[in-house]
């Protein structure tokens, strides 16, 4: 197996095109890949559909892509937060489409789509407006709603290890979407915080196997951790 | 006298047996965390991927890797499990969970719960985890004030508010009083400084006394 990890971030973003779908893992900023997304601003891709469990916080990472005018529309669950400035003021401006899914059908849609499941029924958001239009079937007396899965041409991803392989570790509860996001995309990117030798992961605790893993990226431990091991001092 | 947050955050904590896998809601039930007993009595659960959540850490300890729902930094407690999001919603949908407490905007006498979006035509809406957790936990607390602060009833005939689920609310905690969601209707289930007929006239329902 050739080594799946890139000379460069722009190299392994080369393939992305103007109206691509591009999954962004993390859960507000645990988890946000935001050297890659630093470096989709500056590759320039635009008309862009970007899913993501929020809509950017502060001014940095995503909401940093939402503020260059990159993206089209946004799938997500929780778009609006206290440091949701940049989307709040293009949503307010008509300028951003919003698809609002229930976080769980977003994680379930995500995750068929990456399992082959052609749709499912979920009982989550029966009767609300978010179900309105949609199929509906009782299965043993309980009501369901029919969902459908969510595909994506790239996947951005964080992790905080890979070998060569791109069999990946997470930590804590940065894994969030990382995992279901690498199966359900064409081409998944994961940067990590290093790049370990091959044999050095234990088989038992790779979280997601290198077959979802296109390309890897390493971009240098995080300010919160030595060795892989957070050592306590206030976070940068 | 009517409950203070902190004393009805005490209550709800007090009718959670110990062993329970519990999710508290972002907001007025995470107050509820501080009132469980100490130790792994009973294991918190967090949807963006973690059981057995601890609190705060000291502020020299905050790690950007780990943190709750409310993206606000907490501890790992021993035996701690990590799992990615498909599975965290999976534990919810499936009825893992054996109690989930939600702030509430309106609950109807059904059990029907309003918690995500206002309906108000300039709101941005977001709903989180809100559906899942309503349908999802064995046991569905709501923790709320009775009244709005313009003194209009959240417990209500009929929800006005968007639904986030449809009768999935097993138990209402309010300063006032705590129901039973039951399928004969609403139960009274404690009083705090009231009686069940003041309350029959406030809320305009037909409610029934515990006995």
């Amino acid at each position: 197996m050739k080594s799946k990890v890139s000379e460069s971030i722009a190299a392994a973003l080369s393939e992305i095109r103007d109206g691509a779908t591009i999954m962004i893992g993390g859960f507000g900023r645990a988890g946000q890949p935001v050297e890659l997304i630093d470096a989709l601003i500056e590759q320039g891709a635009t008309d862009l559909t970007i899913v993501n469990n929020n809509a950017g916080n502060g001014e940095t990472g995503l909401a940093a892509l939402l503020a260059a005018r990159r993206v089209r529309k946004i799938v997500c669950s929780f778009p609006r937060q206290s440091d949701s400035q940049v989307f709040d003021g293009l949503y307010r401006a008509g300028l951003i489409e919003l698809e609002l899914v229930p976080q769980g059908n977003l994680a379930e849609r995500i995750r068929a789509a990456g399992a082959g499941i052609g749709a499912f029924f979920t009982p989550t958001g029966y009767g609300t407006l978010l179900a309105e239009g949609k199929e509906t079937r009782e299965i043993d007396g309980r009501p369901y709603v029919l969902e459908y899965p969510l595909r994506a041409d790239f996947a951005l991803i964080s992790a905080l290890h890979s070998d060569p392989w791109g069999n990946l570790v997470y930590r804590k509860t940065a894994r969030n979407f990382g995992p279901i996001m690498a199966a359900a995309a064409t081409t998944t990117i994961a940067q990590v915080d290093s790049v370990v030798e091959l044999g050095a992961l234990d088989p038992e605790v790779i979280v997601t196997p290198g077959i979802y893993v296109d390309h890897v990226v390493e971009v240098g431990e995080r300010p919160w951790l030595r060795d892989g091991v957070f050592i306590g001092e206030e976070a940068s | 006298m009517s409950m203070g947050r902190q004393e009805l955050a005490a209550i709800v904590a007090r009718d959670i047996p110990e062993g329970s896998y519990v999710n508290l809601g972002i907001g007025i039930p995470t107050l509820v965390g501080n009132y469980l007993p100490p130790g792994d009595a009973v294991i918190l659960h967090t949807e963006n991927g973690m059981l057995g959540m601890g609190p705060a850490p000291e502020p020299d300890q905050v790690d950007p890797d780990l943190i709750n729902a409310g993206k606000q930094p907490v501890t790992e407690q021993a035996g701690a499990a990590y799992f990615h999001h498909a599975d965290s919603f999976a534990m919810m949908r499936g009825g893992h969970l054996d109690v989930c407490v939600l702030g509430a905007f309106q609950v109807s006498e059904r059990g029907d719960l309003a918690n995500w979006h206002t309906g108000a035509p300039d709101a941005i809406p977001a709903v989180g985890g809100a559906m899942d957790l309503a349908i999802g936990a064995k046991q569905v607390f709501v923790m709320m004030d009775l009244l709005t602060r313009d003194g209009t009833p959240k417990v209500v005939a009929d929800c006005t508010y968007p639904l986030t689920g449809v009768g999935c609310v097993d138990r209402i905690y309010t300063d006032r009083a705590v129901f039973d969601v039951t399928p004969e209707g609403l139960v009274v289930r404690e009083t705090f400084g009231t009686t069940v007929d003041e309350l029959r006239e406030l809320l305009g329902l037909d409610l029934k006394e515990n006995r």
